[in-house]
Formats: C-alpha cells, sequence, structure tokens
C-alpha cells in the first residue's frame, strides 16, 4: 500500500480538533495513515512500509520500543474499522513506540497478509524487539525477516503449530465431573 | 506427637526426652523406626513452578515455620530429598523436566500435588498445560486451593507424614506403581474470592 | 559443523543464540569442543536461584560469562488463548496468575482497557481503593524481593524477615479480598467489595509496623560490607542501553533515568499524591536493591495521603450493563436478577475496538493490550510483561562477570516467570 499522503492529511485534519495538535504533526511525517482513537495516536501501515514508518519515528524521537505482538483477524466478527485506504489482512502486528522525553505514545498496526506472514525485524532499531518478536512468531507463525534469532521462545522447539492463531484449537481436554473415589 | 506402635508412649520422650523413660532402652521393630525416622525427617526438594511455589515458600518462612516438623531444608539437588511439591502449573515444556527430576530423587520419594493446576490443570484447560500432574508422576496428596495456603500445605505435609509412618505408602506403590492419591480437604478461607454482588 | 560455526565465533554479542539442537551437537562432538576453553553451561529450570523455572544458558570462559541465553516457556499457560475463552468479568481471574507477586497490578490493567472499551467512568471511590490496594502490593512485592534477593546472596535471616513482613500486608489482603494471592479484587467497573470496617486501624498499624522493620534492612544489609561487595559494581547498565532494550522499572530507573508511569502519565488519582520517583545512579544490582526498598517507603508515603484522602461513595459503578445489582435488589426486583444472571452467564458486551492500557507495576511498565469484536470475550487480549521484557537485559548484564554476579543479576532483575511466560 502506498501512504496516501491526501487521505492522511485530511484524516488528520478532520480528527486534529478531537486530539492535541502536537500528538498529530510529527506522526504525519512517517507515512502510513494516521486514526486517532481517543488519546491513542495510531498508524496503520502495511509490510512494504513498515520498517521506514519505524525508522523515521525512531528519528523522531520515539527510542522506546514499548511493545510489540500480533492479532490474527480471522475470525472477527465486527467489522475491521480501518480507516479508508488500509487493505485488511488476516494478521496485524501491532507495535507501540513510547517517547520517553514527551511522554507520547504511537501505535503502528501492520496489515501483514496471511499468504506471506513476513514483516521486517525491528532488531536494528530497537534490540528491545528481540524477545516479542520472537513470541510473535512462535504464537503466530508470523516471520520477522532478518531477525537474528528466528526461533520459537516460548513453546517447545518441536511443537507443530502457532497457538495464538484462531483457526488452532484451545486444546482443552473434556472435563468428566465424577465423585473421587478415595476421599477418606 | 502420636502413639508409634513399638516405641512405647512417645509424648514421654517428647516431654522429658530419653530421660523420662523408665527404661533406657526402646523395644521396636526396624520397620517403625525407619519409618519414625523418615517421618521426621522429610525433605523436600525445591520445585516451585508457579503461585503455589510462593505460598510452598510461605510455609517455610518465619510465620508458619515449616522447621517445626523437620522440613524446613527445601534441597536443591532432588538427589538430596524425600518429598517433592509440585508446586504450580505443570506446562507441556515443564513436564519433561519435572519427571527427570522425580527420577534423580532417592527411594523411598513421595509427591504432593499442590494446588488445582498440579492436581488437574485447574482452570487452564488448553493447550500448554499437562492436566494432572499424575500424567507424570505417581501422586500420593493432592492439595486444593488456587493456590493453597500455607495452613492446606501443612495438612497434606501431615497426611503424608501419616502414610509414610503406617507404611501404607510403600506397600500400595510396591504392588501398582501409583502414588497414594489422597485429596485432603482445604484448611484456610482460600476456596473462592468474593462473589461479587453479595 | 565445527564449533567455530555453531557458537558463532566473532560474534561479540552478550547474548548467546544457539538453539537446543545445535547445544547438543556441540556436547556430542567431542572434536568440536576439544582445544575450546570455552564450555556451555546450563542452568535451571529447576534452580534454587533462578526464580522459578528460568533456565540460562552460559557461554563460560574459566569463571567468566562470555555470553548467555535467558530460555523461557517452561511455564508457558496459554493464558493470552485461555483470555479469549472467558468474559471480561472472568478475564481478572485469569490475568491476576500472570505476575502472582503483585496480582493486583494486572488485574488494574486489564481493568483499564476494559473500561477504556466501554467508556466507563468508574466512581471516586473505586479508584483510591484500587490505588490503595495497588500500593500496599507494591510494597508485598518489594518485601518478597527483599527476601529472595537475600535468600539468592545468601543472607538467610533476611528471606525470613522479607516474609514476616509480607505475611502483614498478604493478611490485611485476606481480610479484604478473602484471598492471600491471587485476589479478582479489582474488576471492570470497580473492585469487588468495600473496604471492611477499621480498615483505617488495620492499614495504619502496617504502616507503623514496616519502618522500623526496613530499618533493620538497613543494618542487615544496606551497609553491610559483603553485601555492598557482593552489589555495587555488579550487572551494569547505562540508560540508553536500558532504553534500547525496551527495559522499564526499577532496571530502567537504576541507571539514573525517571521513568515511572505514576508520575509520566498519571492515571487512578495519582496526580493528587505526592511521592518521589527514587532513580540509581549506578545501574547496578546495588542500585536495584535500594531502589526496591525506598519504594516500600515511597509507597508507604502514598498510602497515609491515600487514608485521609480516601472518598466515601460506591466502590463500583451502578452501572447494570457491567456490574450486578447489589444482593438484596435481586429480592425485590426481577429485572435485578435478570441482570445478575445474564451477567454471569453470558456476560457483558464490549464495543468493538482495541486499545491499551499500562500501569507501573513493581516491576515496570505492564500493559494490556485488548481487542474486541463486540462480543462479551475479548477477541484477542496480550500482555506485555514487564518482567517479559526486562529479562532480555539479562545477558547484557552478565556479560564479562563472574558466574557467582549471575545469581545477584538475576535476582535483582526480579523476573517473575508467570508473567515471563503467561
Amino acid at each position: 500500500m502506498v501512504a496516501d499522503d491526501d487521505t492522511s492529511t485530511a484524516d488528520d485534519e478532520a480528527e486534529g480538533d478531537a486530539t492535541t495538535a502536537e500528538h498529530d504533526a510529527p506522526a504525519t511525517r512517517y507515512g502510513g495513515i494516521i486514526d486517532p482513537i481517543g488519546t491513542d495516536v495510531v498508524l496503520h501501515t502495511d509490510v512494504a512500509t513498515y520498517s521506514d514508518l519505524a525508522a523515521a519515528a525512531k528519528a523522531d524521537g520515539f527510542v522506546q520500543l514499548v511493545d510489540l505482538t500480533a492479532v490474527d483477524y480471522l475470525t472477527y466478527a465486527a467489522p475491521r474499522g480501518l480507516p479508508a485506504g488500509v487493505v485488511a489482512e488476516r494478521f496485524e502486528v501491532v507495535t507501540q513506540l513510547r517517547n520517553p522525553d514527551s511522554g507520547e505514545r504511537i501505535r503502528i498496526r501492520v496489515q501483514v497478509p496471511a499468504d506471506a506472514p513476513a514483516v521486517a525485524t525491528l532488531f536494528d532499531l530497537w534490540p528491545g524487539s528481540e524477545n516479542l518478536e520472537r513470541e510473535v512468531y512462535d504464537m503466530f507463525g508470523i516471520d520477522f525477516v532478518d531477525h537474528p534469532d528466528m526461533s520459537r521462545i516460548l513453546m517447545p522447539d518441536d511443537w507443530v503449530g502457532h497457538p495464538l492463531r484462531k483457526d488452532y484449537a484451545v486444546g482443552e481436554i473434556p472435563v468428566q465431573f465424577k465423585a473421587a473415589s478415595n476421599i477418606r | 506427637m502420636p502413639h508409634l506402635p513399638g516405641l512405647g508412649d512417645t509424648n514421654e520422650i517428647a516431654e522429658h526426652g530419653l530421660g523420662g523413660l523408665e527404661h533406657n532402652f526402646i523395644t521396636g521393630n526396624v520397620e517403625s523406626l525407619v519409618n519414625w525416622a523418615r517421618t521426621r525427617s522429610c525433605w523436600p526438594a525445591t520445585f516451585g513452578l508457579a503461585c503455589c511455589a510462593i505460598e510452598m515458600m510461605a510455609a517455610g518462612a518465619a510465620h508458619y515455620d515449616l522447621a517445626r516438623y523437620g522440613m524446613e531444608v527445601f534441597r536443591a539437588s532432588p538427589r538430596q530429598a524425600d518429598l517433592m511439591i509440585v508446586a504450580g502449573r505443570v506446562s507441556q515444556k515443564m513436564a519433561p523436566v519435572l519427571r527427570q527430576v522425580y527420577d534423580q530423587m532417592m527411594e523411598p520419594k513421595w509427591v504432593i500435588s499442590m494446588g488445582v493446576c498440579a492436581s488437574s490443570g485447574g482452570m487452564f484447560n488448553n493447550y500448554a498445560i499437562v492436566q494432572g500432574v499424575d500424567q507424570v508422576v505417581p501422586v500420593d496428596v493432592y492439595a486444593p486451593g488456587c493456590p493453597p495456603g500455607p495452613e492446606t500445605l501443612m495438612h497434606a505435609i501431615f497426611t503424608l507424614h501419616e502414610q509414610i509412618h503406617t507404611g501404607e505408602l510403600l506397600k500400595r506403590r510396591d504392588e501398582t506403581g501409583a502414588g497414594a492419591g489422597l485429596v485432603i480437604e482445604q484448611r484456610d478461607g482460600q476456596t473462592a474470592g468474593l462473589t461479587i454482588g453479595s | 559443523m565445527t564449533a567455530e560455526r555453531v557458537m558463532r565465533r566473532g560474534d561479540d554479542s552478550a547474548v548467546l543464540r544457539l538453539s537446543e539442537a545445535e547445544a547438543s551437537e556441540i556436547g556430542n562432538d567431542p572434536d568440536t569442543m576439544a582445544d575450546d576453553e570455552r564450555v556451555l553451561l546450563n542452568m535451571g529450570p529447576q534452580h534454587p536461584s533462578t526464580h522459578g523455572v528460568l533456565r540460562l544458558m552460559l557461554e563460560m570462559e574459566g569463571e567468566t560469562v562470555v555470553r548467555s541465553k535467558p530460555v523461557v516457556g517452561y511455564l508457558h499457560t496459554g493464558m493470552e488463548k485461555q483470555a479469549e475463552q472467558l468474559s471480561y468479568l472472568q478475564g481478572c481471574t485469569n490475568v491476576t496468575r500472570m505476575d502472582y507477586a503483585s496480582p493486583l497490578f494486572t488485574e488494574l490493567a486489564f481493568s483499564l482497557a476494559t473500561e477504556q472499551l466501554l467508556g466507563l467512568e468508574i466512581p471516586e471511590r473505586a479508584t483510591w481503593i484500587r490505588m490503595l490496594m495497588c500500593e500496599l502490593n507494591r510494597m508485598s512485592s518489594h518485601l518478597l524481593f527483599m527476601a529472595t534477593n537475600g535468600m539468592d546472596l545468601g543472607a538467610v535471616s533476611m528471606m525470613i524477615y522479607g516474609w514476616r513482613e509480607r505475611e502483614e500486608v498478604l493478611r490485611f489482603f485476606e481480610k479484604v479480598t478473602g484471598l492471600r494471592m491471587n485476589h479478582n479484587y479489582i474488576r471492570p467497573g470497580g473492585v469487588a467489595a468495600d473496604l471492611p470496617d477499621g480498615w483505617e486501624d488495620e492499614v495504619v498499624r502496617l504502616l507503623d509496623l514496616i519502618p522500623p522493620r526496613l530499618d533493620e534492612y538497613d543494618i542487615l544489609l544496606t551497609g553491610q560490607p559483603i553485601w555492598r561487595e557482593r552489589l555495587q559494581g555488579v550487572g551494569v547498565m547505562n540508560a540508553d542501553e536500558a532504553i534500547a532494550l525496551s527495559a522499564t522499572g526499577p532496571v530502567l530507573r537504576s541507571t539514573g533515568y525517571p521513568a515511572d508511569l505514576r508520575r509520566d502519565q498519571p492515571y487512578l488519582a495519582y496526580d493528587q499524591v505526592e511521592f518521589d520517583v527514587i532513580v540509581g545512579s549506578y545501574g547496578d544490582c546495588y542500585d536495584r536493591y535500594a531502589i526496591r526498598l525506598n519504594e516500600i517507603r515511597e509507597s508507604m508515603r502514598i498510602v497515609r495521603q491515600i487514608i485521609d484522602k480516601m472518598p466515601s461513595g460506591d466502590y463500583r459503578v451502578q452501572d447494570k450493563k457491567v456490574t450486578p445489582p447489589p444482593r438484596i435488589r435481586i429480592d425485590q426486583s426481577m429485572e435485578a436478577l435478570i441482570h445478575h444472571f445474564k451477567i454471569f452467564t453470558e456476560g457483558y458486551k464490549v464495543p468493538a475496538g482495541e486499545t491499551y492500557a499500562c500501569v507501573e507495576s513493581p516491576r515496570g511498565e505492564l500493559g494490556v493490550y485488548l481487542v474486541s469484536d463486540g462480543t462479551s470475550h475479548p477477541y484477542r487480549m496480550h500482555v506485555r510483561g514487564p518482567s517479559f521484557i526486562n529479562l532480555q537485559t539479562m545477558p547484557h548484564l552478565m556479560k564479562d562477570g563472574l558466574i557467582a554476579d549471575g545469581v545477584a543479576i538475576i535476582s535483582s532483575v526480579d523476573p517473575i516467570m508467570g508473567e515471563v511466560d503467561r
């Protein structure tokens, strides 16, 4: 997806009153489509522009990567509610960044297609993303290209499947309630 | 202190020491003496996993003081331990480790399954958790609660002590290879939280 | 495959990126390690100093740790998957079992996230009760740290003392929530029950009891030469490194960086109480110890202010869609009974959307990312566990240190494995 500049600025001006102007002003420079939810600034992007956007955000002072996770939207019941111009995909990698000086936070939501679940790693920008990206790989099977150690972190190495995908069963074992035979 | 078969009145020993005995020798059979000794120095292995481990440590610390029962030495090495307290949820990744630690312990050895997660998987009925540690090791006493308070753990330990003392446990192990599988009742108020709106 | 390749010689980073299979390959082939002075050492997951089930793969050169790799997942409980099966009301039962040393904080973060999605304003008294309980929990969590930190370094009396004081705090918790741990007390919409009568006296008793005990710790540890020798200059990190590794909480603050969400983006009513953010200056294990010790004192300062300012009012929002009606109403009104039934069977529906809420837990920034699709169960719940992320600093703190100091470092990062593995 090409960051549609017209849309993003239009969005920005339309929503500008809702949040403070300083919140939106720097974010527009990173590309992507801005969608302020309450006080949260959310940037939508796709796999191609993700690392550029992240690099621009880091250069702008968002030096702390707070969180990185993913969502599998396979069985999402409600409309996705994505802003115009964003092509919805099955997976979304969600990265939270924080500017420790100003306390500002932005959230980057990357649309990751199901047939090629891979995005660029943020390891070079934020070494702190290492474990988080491994967790997403383990739980969702999303590959982080050029990650130094793309391996499972929580599940055993030989585990089959990615548990947090929506088509992975919970693995519930039916419980037969019966009286214990040897209660004294 | 209970009355030990073949050991005479043990209360007398407890109160006055051996000097309080009318005779300066004790009669009894070797088995009951051995069982008595096993009961009185039952050293647990440190096998803390999750929330229950905190309560297990609390049971060993100042207020509940397991040292009163000769149990304060939580051995770091399974080779030196008699009792494994499985304190917490056992994941699929941990299960082989648990079994290995159990295998490294010297016979005779006992297992307490502490808390509902270890006993049955508890509220985590999913892909990650072993639904009951008895699938991995033979369990002698199940302590309920989430987590069981130190009182409940101590109740479980006493129940086990009683079983060790009577020698019941080892007989069963010889016959079936299984643990005693005793379910105790909970001894503290930790059964459930507050009901909202009550 | 040669040891050179397997061990990635020339890679001078602190993190050992070696898989299980590669590690055993080295072990199985005597040639690869024959003329090598480095050995791979396994520590954990069953080890008395690894705070539960942490496992470390250490590359040693003599007594010195060259590279290391924390191996986690031994307590993976699938809580994020489980959360998708539980309603929002049941959600707190699940999350409270993550960080079992400070369960109330995870409940709080989850409740805040749910309330953000619901657009719910909670009563003032509920806010202050939450603050009171959280600060007491911060104290009990740090007291637990004092105990385990002492134990790990061989100060066994400290362990007994730490537990003794923690027990006092837990007694108050049991009185308020009914449980010593895993309270499920803070819930979306407020808290589960009002504080019991006479709670002020109980809390004041605690506040009188603990300061002299903390002074005792000072005598026992803070100024003691052995303690200082073991901790000062061990596991050093600077602020830039800590931020690059996303560390938060005492690990970040020990580097002199004053980051505390209670002050930086006040949630609850933290903007109405006075407290200091404790920072260190050297970023070593001693600073991390001292920060936690003094944070207990700061928490007590906050608790004193809370006692004075505790407003009266409702302890949970009276919104029949979110919280059940009072027990007495169920006997009087059919509608109340229906609401009660619906809340506990199908739960309440939460508008579709996504949100992130974070609080300052004793270990750092604890965040909950919640995605709702308009049903009564979260579509996705992710917890940013501060322990999980702080764990990444461990190889860097351990690099070129002695293995005996490794124990001090594990202890001072204070990971709670339930939160790491979730």
